[in-house]
């Protein structure tokens, strides 16, 4: 791994005695693509809320190097105001100051996102506004960005072009991502390494394509035992990962137990 | 005939009063979702400052500037106590507003006694279509219209307005963009606080001033704002001048006890109607 942009030491974050995350170790290198999977109320969206600084951690450090943007799960729109004005708000931060928040790279990044920029962000569609969402973390110029959910209730084709812009930010401008799934087979294909959060711990980590192919990994998050590891590869194609989700909770009721059914949906 | 177009004229300038209180309630409410019933005292210890500068010989302009500036100052205190502690739940905050309006009562009695306050606006009588009215109706109406203006051109315009409506847009995600959540609402607190501030100081000179003034015109002010679930700034506009007219029309043709009762029956209204389509008002306006 590269020189390490963020870096967690032994996090622990508590909610009202109840442990969320528990000693939790995570780095992401420079323009590094690393994925963090896990069930429901494993702990990833408190592990991205402590990360973006919006909660205390009870114990532990986290080191960030550079500039750390959020894509937050659900978008989290400015509903009221246009697109434009979201992207620009993105900026608030920017030590540029007034010149950060000119949106016209944006723009050029995204595309898709110049024929919308009048429009009210609470009227577009679930892909528009996670493309709005990813437009509006770029603002902040950050070095990593830590991407909640990115697939969550999008089209499969949506995703496509969506994980097609961050690969490419991440190859020409060596932006690193954290990113955080649910959809397991998508985060494993898309990223270098891989880590796998269970009840606040980090369970496994390791290269993306070894865990892929981990029995526990496969039995647990992409609903089918080993021999699903071969259908990765041909699965493996973004386009797929929604409806092969689905396919695979199917295929997965005989071999997985009830907890890992829920795992993968 | 005449006589109607006085009545609107004037309605219209006492209506503008109800309105600037309406709008900072609601630009208080949009950003932070506290109802803040202080509003009414911002404009009562706005105008008993005018008063007291007028009265030592600071020129006009001066000594209203000097109220809206207070008015403003207080606002940010209000919010300071109100929400300035992390977690206090809006509810809570309500109901700390409605303790300070009542401490502010003593602070004013303190300093300038229970005695009605008065100073001179824009002196004479002005004829508008054959009707004649007080010339100072007419200043409120043309300073309260830029004041809108201005407020609509900042909040859609500059990136600290834009921010404003951020945090009245989604919370969390102003919080993830870095935008200071507790600092935006404080802001709006004094932003209420100095239209609340210019509400008094300019209906002062046609409506005396005591320390329980507040009650009239956050009453008032309130139902006017509600009228857009308290989140739409021009509505409260609409609304506050409406109530100004329905009021001024009422006491002319009618009797001047039954003002406050106009404004508490829209309020009522529209209040009913509104939970009845949408649930409670704190739902509609998200």
């Amino acid at each position: 791994m590269s020189r390490p942009v963020v870096e967690v030491t032994g996090l622990t974050v508590r909610y009202a005695g109840a442990t969320a995350l528990d000693g939790v170790d995570l780095a992401v290198g420079e323009g590094e693509l690393v994925a963090l999977i896990g069930a429901n109320g494993a702990g990833k969206s408190t592990l991205v809320k402590a990360l973006s600084g919006l909660l205390r951690p009870h114990a532990g450090t986290i080191t960030v190097r550079g500039r750390l943007a959020q894509v937050p799960e659900g978008r989290e729109m400015f509903g009221d105001l246009t697109v434009d004005d979201n992207l620009r708000l993105g900026g608030w931060r920017n030590p540029e100051g007034r010149r950060g928040r000119d949106t016209s790279p944006i723009y050029e990044l995204l595309p898709e996102l110049s024929d919308l920029r009048r429009r009210r962000a609470g009227s577009l569609s679930g892909g528009q506004q996670q493309m709005v969402a990813i437009g509006r973390a770029l603002m902040a110029r950050p070095d990593i960005l830590v991407v909640d959910e990115l697939s969550l209730g999008l089209a499969p084709l949506v995703v496509t072009t969506l994980v097609g812009h961050l690969r490419t930010l991440n190859t020409e401008r060596g932006l690193a991502v954290l990113l955080i799934e649910q959809n397991a087979r998508l985060a494993l294909d898309m990223c270098e390494r891989a880590y796998v959060l269970e009840t606040g711990r980090i369970a496994l980590h390791g290269a993306a394509k070894d865990l892929a192919r981990d029995p526990q990994v496969t039995a647990a998050y992409l609903g089918g035992h080993v021999e699903a590891g071969g259908g990765l590869e041909a699965g493996g194609h973004v386009e797929v990962g929604g409806g092969q989700e689905a396919g695979g909770r199917l295929e997965a009721g005989g071999h997985a137990s009830g907890g890992h059914v829920e795992a993968a949906t | 005939m005449s006589d109607l177009l006085g009545y609107i004229v004037t309605g219209l300038g006492i209506g503008a009063g109800f309105a600037l209180v309406a709008s900072g309630l609601v630009a208080i409410y949009r950003v932070t979702r506290v109802v803040n019933f202080a509003q009414g005292a911002f404009a009562v210890l706005a105008a008993m400052l005018t008063a007291s500068l007028l009265g030592s010989g600071v020129p006009h302009g001066v000594a209203e500037l000097g109220g809206v500036a207070l008015g403003a100052i207080t606002g940010l205190l209000v919010g300071v106590v109100a929400i300035g502690r992390p977690g206090t739940s809006p509810g809570t905050s309500l109901i700390v507003t409605l303790g300070l309006g009542v401490l502010a009562y003593a602070i004013e009695i303190l300093i300038w006694g229970d005695q009605p306050r008065s100073y001179p606006g824009v002196p004479g009588v002005a004829e508008v279509g054959g009707a004649r009215l007080q010339a100072h109706y007419l200043l409120i109406v043309a300073v309260t219209g830029p004041v809108f203006a201005v407020m609509a051109w900042f909040f859609a315009r500059t990136d600290l307005g834009k921010a404003l409506s951020a945090c009245a847009s989604n919370r969390y995600a102003a919080q993830v963009v870095g935008i200071d959540v507790r600092r935006m609402g404080l802001l709006a607190f004094a932003i209420g606080g100095a239209l609340g501030g210019l509400a008094g100081v300019l209906t002062t000179p046609v409506q005396q001033v005591t320390f329980d003034s507040d009650v009239a015109l956050i009453v008032n002010g309130f139902a006017a704002a509600v009228l857009g679930g308290l989140t739409r700034p021009g509505v409260a506009l609409a609304g506050g001048l409406l109530l100004g007219v329905a009021q001024t029309l009422v006491a002319g043709y009618g009797g001047g006890a039954y003002q406050v009762e106009v404004a508490l029956v829209l309020m009522l209204t529209v209040m009913i109607v509104q939970a009845a389509r949408t649930g409670p008002v704190a739902e509609t306006a998200r």
